[in-house]
C-alpha cells in the first residue's frame, strides 16, 4: 500500500448566496486509505462529499483527483462511486439492472443502451457478456444472488444497502464515496454491515470517503477521521490521536462513547490541575473512577448498570455535574452519598477558554 | 342500527337519482342506437327495443364517413398526447432540477397559464395560423394544445416529490439530464402520465370548440365536429344510425377509461427508495 494521496480538496470552499457552508476545507485522501467525515447534522460533511463525487461545484479552491485537477468535471469523468443514504435504486429495475447501469452507461454507445433494439447494436454482444458477468460477480461478493431479478421495493432495508454497494463495486471507481450508508438500518445489522464495508474496503483496495454523524462508526472503520464543525475542518487524524490529542475542546466533546466532563474555570472545582483557573479542563468518564485517595469529591446521583461497567453520574459540591465509570464490580453506594473521585494525570486534556483550542501542559 | 342504515339508504338513493339525471341522456343514446326505425319514433316510451338494430351501426360504419372521422381523431388526440408529453417532461424535470434565480418566476407563469382560458386564445392563435397558411391541417388541430401549463403543472407536483437522491445516483452512474428525464423520471412518474393521458385525451377526442374555428375540410374532422356533417347532411333524419354512430365515437373512450381505471389505483411501488 503505498501512501500516494488519490484525492485532495485544496482550500474549497462552498457558498449557497451570503450562507458559507463550506470554508477552506482541506482534506487528502491517501491511497487505500478509509477516510470517514465526521460532524453534527449541518456541519457541511455532505456537501464536501458532493464536491468530492461532482454532484456540486466549489464556490473557490481546487479538486484533485491524482494530481489533476477535476474540479468542472462530472462524477462519471472522475469515475467515483457512490453510496447514498437512502440507496437511490431505481424503483422500475431489477437488482441486475440496478447494478448494470453504470456499466452499461460506461461501455455502450447511446444506441446499444437503448432498452430492446439496443441488442441489435454492433458489437453490444461482448459488452453485455462482461457486464453480465461483472455484475454476477459483485452479486457473489454481496450474497444478492438470489436476488438478481427481483424489484428493490421487495427487498429489506439491508439487502437494498448491498444492492447499493454493488453498483458502485460493479465499476471499479478509483474512489468510493459512501453518505451515511448505515443509518437507515437497525442497530444490530448495522454494526454487521459495518464489518461487510470494512472486508470490501480491504478487498477492493481503493480508498473509501464515509460519511457520518456516529463517532463509533467513524473510529471503529476509518483510519483517518475529519472532524467538521461549522463547514471547517477542526481536526484531522488516526481515531487514536483524535481520542488521545483532540485539538479542541469541540473535537473532545465530539469523540468517545461517554460525553466528556469539561470544566470550566467558573465552575470552581478544585484538586484537578493548578491550571484549572486559566484553562477549561477536559477528562473522560471513563479516566474518572471512584478512588479512596481521590482528590475530587462529589454526590452520587446516577448509576447505570451497563454490564461491563458501570456509569456513574454525580454532582460536585459546587454544583458541577461529573460523569465517571466505575468497574462492573464496584459496589455503588445509595444516591447522595459523599465519593471520592481519582483520575490519571496524563489522560487531563486543557484547552484555551478564549478560542476552546488545546494546550499543552508542562509535565 | 337502524338509523345508520336509513341515513345509508337516502344517501344511496340520492346518489342513485344523481347518476339517472347524468345517465338517462346516454341510455337514452343506446337504447335508440339499437331500436329500429319504426319504433324510434313510436309515441311510447320503451327502454328496451322489441328487436336489436345492428343495421343502424352497419349504416354508420359503411355509409357515412365515421370511420374517418374515428382515424382523424385518433391522429389527432394521439399527436397532441405525443408531443404533450415529448416537451412537457423535460420541462416539469427542468423546473424541479435547476436551481435558477428565474425558478420560482417560472412556475409562476406556468400557474398564471392555468387560468387563462383556451378560448381567449383562440382568436389570435386561429390569426395566427390563417397567416401560416396552416388551418385545415392536422397541424391547426394539433399545435395550439401542445403547451400544457396543466401537464407541466401535474408533472411538476410528481417530480418534486422525487427523492433527489434518486437524480444524484443516476448522475454519478453516468447519465446525462436527458437521459435521467426518460430513463428515471419518466418512468417513476407513470402513475401521473396515466391520469394526464385520460385527462389529455378525453378533453381534445370531445373537443368540438377549436376543430369547428380551425377546420373547414370534411375530410379532417374530429368526431365531434364530424357528428355534425353527419346530422347537417345525408341522415339527418335518421336518428338510429346517428346514435349509432355516437355510440361508436364515445364507446373508445369509456373503454380506455374502464382499462386505465385499473392502472389508476394501482400506483407505483415507490420502494427501493428510503423506507
Amino acid at each position: 500500500m503505498t501512501s500516494e494521496t488519490v484525492l485532495e480538496l485544496r482550500g474549497v470552499s462552498r457558498c449557497f448566496g451570503a450562507n458559507t457552508v463550506l470554508d477552506h476545507v482541506d482534506i487528502s485522501v491517501k491511497a487505500g486509505s478509509f477516510t470517514a467525515l465526521l460532524g453534527a447534522s449541518g456541519c457541511g460533511k455532505s456537501t464536501t462529499l458532493r464536491i468530492m463525487a461532482g454532484l456540486e461545484q466549489p464556490s473557490a479552491g481546487q479538486v484533485l483527483l491524482n494530481g489533476e485537477n477535476v474540479s468542472d468535471k462530472t462524477a462519471h469523468e472522475r469515475n467515483v462511486a457512490m453510496v447514498f443514504q437512502s440507496y437511490a435504486l431505481y424503483p422500475h429495475l431489477t437488482v441486475a439492472q440496478n447494478m448494470a447501469l453504470p456499466l452499461a452507461m460506461r461501455h455502450l454507445s447511446v444506441f446499444g443502451r437503448l432498452p430492446g433494439v439496443g441488442r441489435l447494436s454492433p458489437g453490444s454482444g461482448g459488452v453485455r457478456k462482461m457486464i453480465h458477468e461483472k455484475v454476477g460477480h459483485a452479486a457473489e461478493i454481496l450474497g444478492l444472488e438470489p436476488y438478481l431479478d427481483r424489484k428493490p421495493g421487495t427487498l429489506s432495508g439491508g439487502q437494498k444497502q448491498r444492492v447499493a454497494l454493488g453498483r458502485a463495486l460493479v465499476r471499479d471507481p478509483v474512489l468510493f464515496l459512501l453518505d451515511e450508508p448505515l443509518s437507515n438500518l437497525d442497530a444490530r445489522l448495522r454494526i454487521r454491515m459495518r464489518a461487510e464495508l470494512s472486508a470490501l474496503h480491504k478487498e477492493t483496495g481503493r480508498p473509501f470517503v464515509y460519511v457520518t454523524h456516529d463517532q463509533a462508526e467513524a473510529m471503529a472503520m476509518a483510519d483517518q477521521v475529519v472532524v467538521m464543525i461549522g463547514g471547517q475542518v477542526a481536526q484531522a487524524g488516526s481515531p487514536r490521536s483524535l481520542y488521545e490529542k483532540p485539538a479542541s475542546k469541540e473535537v473532545a466533546a465530539f469523540i468517545g462513547t461517554n460525553a466528556i466532563n469539561l470544566f470550566r474555570p467558573e465552575d470552581g472545582v478544585m484538586g484537578l490541575h493548578p491550571a484549572a483557573d486559566r484553562h477549561v479542563i477536559g477528562l473522560r468518564p471513563e479516566h474518572v473512577s471512584p478512588a479512596e485517595d481521590g482528590t475530587l469529591e462529589a454526590w452520587l446521583e446516577t448509576a447505570e448498570f451497563l454490564g461491563s461497567e458501570i456509569l456513574l453520574g454525580l454532582r460536585t459540591t459546587t454544583g458541577k455535574f461529573v460523569r465517571a465509570i466505575a468497574a462492573d464490580d464496584y459496589c455503588t453506594p445509595p444516591p447522595g452519598s459523599l465519593i471520592r473521585l481519582g483520575f490519571t494525570p496524563d489522560r487531563l486534556h486543557a484547552f484555551s477558554g478564549e478560542s476552546g483550542l488545546r494546550v499543552e501542559l508542562g509535565a | 342500527m337502524i338509523r345508520r342504515s336509513l341515513s345509508r339508504g337516502v344517501s344511496l338513493f340520492l346518489l342513485i337519482v344523481g347518476a339517472m339525471g347524468i345517465l338517462l341522456p346516454f341510455i337514452w343514446m343506446v337504447s335508440l342506437a339499437f331500436k329500429p326505425r319504426d319504433e324510434i319514433f313510436s309515441a311510447d316510451i320503451d327502454l328496451l327495443p322489441t328487436r336489436l338494430e345492428w343495421n343502424n351501426f352497419v349504416v354508420a360504419m359503411t355509409q357515412t364517413d365515421v370511420p374517418l372521422y374515428l382515424m382523424n381523431g385518433l391522429v389527432v388526440v394521439l399527436g397532441i398526447l405525443v408531443f404533450q408529453i415529448l416537451f412537457t417532461v423535460p420541462c416539469a424535470y427542468a423546473l424541479v432540477q435547476r436551481r435558477t434565480r428565474w425558478r420560482t418566476v417560472v412556475f409562476a407563469c406556468v400557474l398564471a397559464a392555468l387560468l387563462v382560458p383556451f378560448h381567449v386564445t383562440a382568436i389570435p392563435i386561429f390569426l395566427g395560423f390563417a397567416e401560416m397558411g396552416i388551418l385545415n391541417t392536422y397541424w391547426a388541430l394539433i399545435l395550439p394544445f401542445i403547451p400544457t401549463a396543466f401537464g407541466i403543472f401535474l408533472f411538476r407536483q410528481f417530480f418534486s416529490q422525487m427523492p433527489k437522491d434518486l437524480f444524484d445516483a443516476a448522475r454519478v452512474d453516468g447519465m446525462g439530464e436527458m437521459e435521467i428525464v426518460w430513463r428515471v423520471a419518466f418512468p417513476l412518474a407513470l402513475p401521473a402520465a396515466t391520469a394526464f393521458a385520460i385527462f389529455s385525451v378525453t378533453a381534445h377526442w370531445n373537443d368540438l370548440f377549436w376543430p369547428l374555428i380551425a377546420i373547414t375540410d370534411p375530410e379532417l374532422a374530429t368526431p365531434p365536429r364530424g357528428i355534425l356533417y353527419f346530422r347537417d347532411q345525408e341522415s339527418g333524419d335518421d336518428v338510429g344510425p346517428l346514435m349509432a354512430a355516437a355510440l361508436i365515437i364515445t364507446a373508445p373512450l369509456v373503454l380506455a377509461f374502464l382499462l386505465a381505471q385499473r392502472k389508476f389505483t394501482q400506483g407505483l411501488s415507490a420502494g427501493g427508495l428510503k423506507g
